[in-house]
């Protein structure tokens, strides 16, 4: 029996090496790198005793398939004709799934049990490379194409000279030691160095708060009563940095504003973003909604999720975050611990314990094709996109939460940081054996209870680096990486333990750690007590403070009674999901952490959550100098349409969807293809809530941000409605229109900007991006009353910037609205493409001459000045009259009109079956250019049955313009002013559609030659 | 911890009525999950709605013997990725039902599982659940040992797709699941579906005996190796298996994604054209298919519990 053993699976002879294939596809295709053959092996290093024929019943029956492999024992050997290779293993601590499952599976062979929260086999991937390339080659291929410097352990080298192999030794280091800072006698420079040494990131004023905190008689006297320290711990200071940190605090959002417009003169004070535009607006829909007897807002802005009423019998759950600067560095561990920490915010609000009912994302990024120099630490935006869709693809899939929508939004200015938008909606009982589902009630002797994962060092300093600008020097801890595995596991345990009774409420660990998750959950009972030494680790070597900080992925925190301990620890036995008692809570108005009974840190509660200094800010207003280029009008536009097509914010996104799962579950819709092509693309999701009954949401993505470049106002005005019009386009209705009517909308906001701190050297013009912040939050004020749809929660993220070599590439002012609406009846949904010739077309709203920053103008390197506005009273009042025309059932299809205006509305229409459709645009009017192309918000194509024609014009009136009819030749044609403009048949512009730029580059390259037959 | 899909989605969850008495006649569907597995709401919808009773549970309550499969008539393994399918897809999973002793004698999953088929009963594996029927050797078994004779793999085009197929029904194929089926449209949503035969005398004797029993079709209906319409570049087109008695099925496309006629991308247009359609998904009529044979088989013959207790 030897302890370390080494498995090395390889392909037999014939059998197609896809992944080896891929790599010599993408090393000649992105980085012009001819490598030959690529044969690829795994290997599994075992550190567990084992007899021989132990390890070989262990590699041949478990791990290889014998159809598929061939199996080396403890011997790492190329293959002839070899020259090269690339091992790719993991860096201590990271999650190692693929080593996890085969754990499991030697206990099962074995039929003992083994701990399988320690590692004792590590999953590897080695590459055998035909070429013999030079290290500095194979090195680019290991860090841009196979690995992550930043997670991965890659070694490369000749095969000749013996391949290098590496295995994680995790653990070592220093252990329970908690030392003291002192802050006393400290000058401002310091203060501010300390803070930035230690990823506080605090500015000067909140460590002047620490420092006096820890001065002031009553905290020393109580410190000395507690057998603590005169001075702070280190443990304190990081309790403390995450708490107030951006990221779990907001002190933007709640800042005091001093706004000038330059313009006008005007000046104003805000007090505090979020509770005026915000929290104050949706009070006010909230008022209206309930004098009208629409009383489904049930919970806003206080817990993980918002919820609201979808019944007497159930509430829907809805979160959306983002996940920005982790994605910046490892965009796949960035996205898929964005996905699963998204989908822990529904699962953990109330009591806990919601059904997941699907997942959206919203994704910006740089232009894949960059082909200029990246920055230091900057990755290419190809790479960004590519790893951020295998994480939503890895945490959607893996969870069996369908992927139901999304977009994807190219800009330059997200190539330093990308945006990865994470929207999860779920559905929870209104009761959990007899308590209310939404409420959470916590009593001082509750226990503490953490559940799923193990803590590493993983994730450490999170929330505090995610309010910072990035750099450079971005720490390798910050990056965690997802087991949707885990999660699932403890997603199970979660709705049977709340549905039992035996939870009195949970929360998630996510920024921050237990630091945050028990430092919330205290202030409900007043105090706590957690004794760190409990807290399972992943391998040994963490201080209490990491512990406490650490956001090591996939972990609940939950509130137990006494008295329900031995049941809930049988349940989490039985469904093996690690549950561990590290405290109480308490009402003694501390957060008192510990270690083996010695103090590690005591705060005050009110000192803790409310002691963070308000920061005042300021924001000038100058509306962007703009104005509208001169393009010459054309007399045919066939050629411009296609280009618009396969643009590459326009272009089909299949190559991405078709990789989510969008309806495991079985209660999809409306998915986002559709049509008998699968092809047609629609303008917002529905999902139905289960099997019993035909009620459903509806799910859209407001999100505009070239439109800020004009003004910020109009971007979040028209992002707003762009997500409210998509609903209407499905069949949704605007809320509260009737008494009682129960139909619920249920919004969250997303803020992603620069750093909007003014700084006379590091942010000169940080005045005029806060003005332009304030702007967008005031348009969305105004549409939330405007339409009487309240916010349920939302996130701002303040400091989207990249810094490298003295360059700084800054997002631009994004706001995303994701909305959700309850739908009656799904089976009455409305599709966006042409479903029968003679199908009379029509455009519903008016077109206006805005073509500033639009698809058109982008086309012609413009950007124009008119930019879109809405007019929500006339917008509200074409809603409402769509929605009675569904009432009668009488609209066939209808899509929204948004980017590349009215010509790619028609176009994309035609997708589903290849129907194409005859127009005539008005001659009077707008200019043919601007009734194309012109992307006026609130306007949509419908269609219409022959025989419906006059109803739907007596209840549309003025507000629909009739366009034409589908016919069945497949081709569409614009007529104007008695000429044809534009002529193509449908399957050409499908073509350009689908031949764009996103499905070139992530699409199924080459068909493969496999042998196959055609025996039925 | 047994989960009665039954009670639907938003109420409370009850036990599994294990060894309760039942009416003669009634079908009873076991579902496992657990461990990853998550397309086991949709399953027990489907037999629900098929007229069978659905009793969802955690694998580790058979395992641990507090649920025993022989007191139902259907075995079912649902798709998901159960362990992550870090090892290869369902490998995790049927090397645990293979080799987990559930008992101090040394007895298996496995051998429990194959009394039950020997005694007439029925499994049913979709996506990972047929992956994990084929890594244990379930499916195909053309040798009746159960050991694995064909393998499924990673898709042709090296990625997980989710995207609607046609499939033909072979007409040679005689698994009570298929009875008077011919085409069938439901979508595929998987990265390791492509069926791989290591030799040519496999293939034949699979294609002899009837066992792929689903093709992937073109346009005309034939079957065929194209992507996309052939979604994973599986050996004789293949996207389902049964073993030679038909009893055992598996597939790796979702017909239980497919249980209402608003499932499919289109189906406002043929709304449109046949308003008076039914309303009903035809991916449901392979579970109503099984549940009417058993409830066939069980009033002719003795009831299914008395059958397995003389093992």
């Amino acid at each position: 029996m030897t302890d370390t053993h080494t498995i090395q699976l390889t392909l037999k002879p014939g059998q197609h090496d896809g992944d080896g294939q891929r790599v010599t596809e993408a090393a000649a295709r992105h980085l012009g790198l001819a490598t030959g053959r690529v044969r690829s092996a795994a290997l599994y290093t075992v550190r567990y005793p084992l007899s021989e024929p132990q390890l070989h019943d262990f590699a041949t029956r478990c791990l290889a398939d014998p159809v598929l492999h061939d199996v080396r024992l403890n011997e790492l050997t190329g293959a002839e004709g070899y020259a090269t290779y690339i091992l790719v293993a993991r860096r201590p601590g990271v999650t190692d799934d693929e080593g996890t499952s085969a754990q499991n599976a030697l206990a099962d062979i074995l039929n003992e049990p083994l701990d399988v929260h320690t590692q004792h086999i590590f999953s590897k991937k080695l590459y055998l490379l035909e070429h013999d390339l030079p290290e500095t080659d194979l090195r680019r291929i290991a860090e841009e194409l196979l690995g992550n410097k930043l997670i991965n352990w890659l070694e490369v080298g000749r095969v000749a000279d013996g391949i290098r192999d590496y295995t994680p030794r995790p653990g070592g280091g220093a252990e329970a030691i908690t030392e003291v800072v002192s802050l006393t006698g400290l000058s401002d420079a310091e203060l501010v160095q300390l803070s930035k040494a230690n990823i506080y990131a605090l500015n000067l004023e909140e460590m002047r708060a620490v420092r006096d905190y820890f001065a002031a008689p009553e905290t020393q006297a109580e410190r000395q009563a507690a057998n603590l320290p005169a001075d702070p711990t280190d443990c304190e200071l990081e309790i403390i940095a995450q708490t107030w940190s951006e990221h779990c605090k907001h002190k933007e959002f709640s800042a005091l504003i001093n706004y000038k417009d330059l313009e006008t003169g005007e000046e104003k004070q805000v007090d505090s973003l979020f509770k005026t535009y915000i929290k104050d607006a949706t009070a006010e829909v909230d008022r209206q909604l309930r004098a009208n007897g629409n009383d489904w807002l049930v919970k806003v802005f206080s817990d993980n999720a918002g919820a609201v009423r979808i019944n007497a019998d159930s509430l829907f759950v809805w979160k959306v975050e983002t996940h920005n600067s982790p994605s910046a560095i490892d965009p796949y561990g960035g996205a898929i611990t964005g996905i699963l920490g998204n989908n822990r915010d529904p699962l953990a609000t109330g009591i806990g314990g919601a059904r997941l009912l699907f997942n959206t994302n919203v994704l910006c990024f740089g232009n894949p094709e960059f082909d200029g120099q990246l920055l230091t630490g900057q990755l290419h935006p190809r790479r960004i996109l590519e790893g951020v869709r295998k994480g939503i693809e890895d945490g959607g899939n893996k969870s069996g939460v369908p992927t139901v929508n999304g977009a994807i939004v190219f800009d330059d200015r997200y190539a330093g940081k990308p945006l990865v938008y994470c929207g999860t909606g779920a559905v929870m009982p209104m009761q959990f054996a007899g308590k209310d589902s939404w409420e959470k009630n916590i009593d001082a002797g509750d226990r503490i209870i953490m559940a799923g994962g193990r803590v590493g060092k993983d994730g450490i300093h999170g929330a505090t680096f995610s309010s910072i600008e990035l750099d450079e020097t971005a720490p390798a801890t910050a990056v965690q990486i997802g087991s949707p595995i885990t999660q699932k596991l403890a997603m199970d345990f979660l709705l049977l333990a709340a549905r039992r009774g035996l939870l009195k409420c949970s929360t998630d660990n996510g920024a921050g750690g237990l630091s945050s998750s028990v430092g919330e959950l205290a202030g409900i009972s007043g105090g706590a007590v957690v004794e760190l030494e409990k807290v399972p680790l992943k391998y040994p070597g963490l201080r209490p403070w990491e512990i406490f900080v650490s956001e090591s992925q996939e972990r609940f925190t939950l509130v137990v009674e006494p008295g329900k301990m031995a049941e809930i620890t049988a349940l989490g036995q039985e469904m093996e999901v690690e549950l561990t008692d590290i405290g109480h809570f308490t009402s003694d108005g501390f957060l008192d952490v510990r270690f083996d009974g010695a103090p590690v840190a005591r705060l005050n509660m009110h000192f803790l959550h409310e002691g963070v200094p308000r920061k005042i800010l300021a924001a000038e207003w100058a509306k962007p100098a703009a104005a509208e280029p001169e393009i010459p009008a054309a007399t045919d536009y066939t050629e411009t349409l296609m280009q618009l097509l396969g643009s590459l914010n326009i272009c089909s996104r299949e190559s991405v969807i078709r990789q989510y799962d969008h309806e495991v579950k079985g209660r999809t819709i409306v998915k986002p293809l559709m049509g008998a092509t699968g092809q047609a693309p629609q303008d917002a999701a529905v999902v139905r809530f289960n099997f019993e009954s035909w009620e459903g949401v509806a799910v859209s993505n407001g999100i505009i941000p070239r439109y800020g470049d004009l003004d910020a106002y109009d971007m979040s005005a028209g992002s707003f409605d762009e997500a409210v019009r998509q609903i209407i386009a499905v069949g949704g209705k605007l809320p509260n229109l009737t008494p009682g009517d129960g139909i619920f909308w249920s919004v969250n906001d997303n803020f992603c900007v620069p750093d909007s701190v003014y700084d006379a050297t590091s942010n000169p013009d940080g005045k005029q991006k806060l003005a332009k912040l304030v702007r967008m939050c005031e348009a969305l004020r105004d549409a939330t009353a405007a339409y009487c749809i309240p916010l349920t929660s939302g996130k701002d993220s303040m400091k989207n910037d990249f810094k490298a070599g003295g360059v700084k590439i800054s997002v631009p002012p994004t706001v995303l609205y994701s909305m959700t609406a309850k739908m009656e009846d799904v089976r009455r949904a409305i599709t966006s493409d042409f479903k029968q010739a003679d199908d009379v077309v029509y455009l519903l709203g008016e077109t206006h001459d805005e073509l500033g920053g639009s698809e058109f103008y982008a086309l012609h390197g413009q950007l124009g000045a008119n930019v879109p506005k809405v007019d929500f009273a006339r917008a509200k009042e074409l809603y409402i009259l769509i929605g009675e025309a569904n009432d009668q059932q009488i609209i066939q299809s209808c899509h929204d009109l948004s980017d590349g205006g009215l010509a790619v509305a028609l176009a994309e229409t035609t997708f589903g079956y290849g129907y194409g459709a005859e127009i005539d645009l008005p001659a009077a009017g707008l200019p043919l250019m601007q009734q194309l192309f012109s992307e006026s918000h609130s306007r949509f194509v419908a269609t219409v049955a022959p025989e419906d024609v006059v109803a739907f014009e007596s209840i549309l009136e003025g507000r629909a313009t009739r366009l034409g009819r589908v016919t069945a030749n497949g081709e569409l044609t614009v007529r104007y002013a008695g000429q044809t403009v534009l002529a193509a048949h449908t399957a050409a512009l499908r073509a350009a559609w689908t031949n764009g730029p996103v499905n070139k580059l992530l699409g199924v390259a080459s068909q493969e030659s496999l042998n196959h037959s055609n025996s039925l | 911890m047994a989960q009665d899909a039954a009670q639907g989605a938003h109420k409370v969850q009850s036990e599994a009525q294990t060894g309760a008495a039942h009416a003669s006649g009634t079908v009873r569907a076991l579902i496992l999950t657990g461990f990853g597995i998550n397309c086991e709401e949709e399953f027990a919808a489907a037999y629900r709605l098929a007229g069978a009773e659905a009793t969802i549970v955690h694998l580790n309550q058979v395992l641990h013997g507090q649920v025993s499969i022989h007191d139902f008539d259907i075995l079912n393994f649902p798709g998901g990725f159960s362990f992550g399918d870090d090892l290869g897809s369902g490998v995790v999973l049927a090397n645990k039902l293979r080799y987990r002793q559930t008992s101090t004698d040394g007895r298996t999953l496995l051998d429990d599982i194959r009394q039950f088929i020997a005694a007439g009963k029925f499994v049913l594996g979709i996506c990972n659940g047929f992956q994990v029927l084929v890594k244990l050797g379930l499916l195909p078994n053309l040798g009746g040992n159960v050991v694995p004779e064909v393998t499924l793999t990673h898709n042709a085009s090296g990625r997980y797709e989710d995207r609607w197929v046609t499939l033909r029904v072979n007409p040679a194929s005689r698994t009570p699941f298929l009875t008077g089926i011919d085409r069938l449209e439901v979508p595929v949503r998987h990265g390791e579906g492509r069926l791989v035969i290591p030799d040519a005398a496999t293939r034949a004797a699979i294609e002899a005996a009837g066992l792929n029993c689903l093709s992937y079709i073109d346009a005309n209906g034939a079957g065929t190796s194209e992507y996309p319409l052939n979604p994973n570049g599986a050996d004789l087109n293949c996207a389902g298996l049964t073993d030679p008695t038909g009893q055992v099925f598996g597939l790796m496309p979702h017909p239980e994604a497919f249980l209402s006629a608003y499932n499919h991308p289109d189906w406002a247009r043929r709304r449109r054209l046949n308003p008076d359609a039914s309303e009903e998904g035809a991916g449901l009529q392979i579970f109503k298919n099984i549940v009417a044979h058993i409830a066939q088989k069980n009033t002719s013959t003795a009831p299914a519990g008395q059958l397995a207790n003389q093992h």
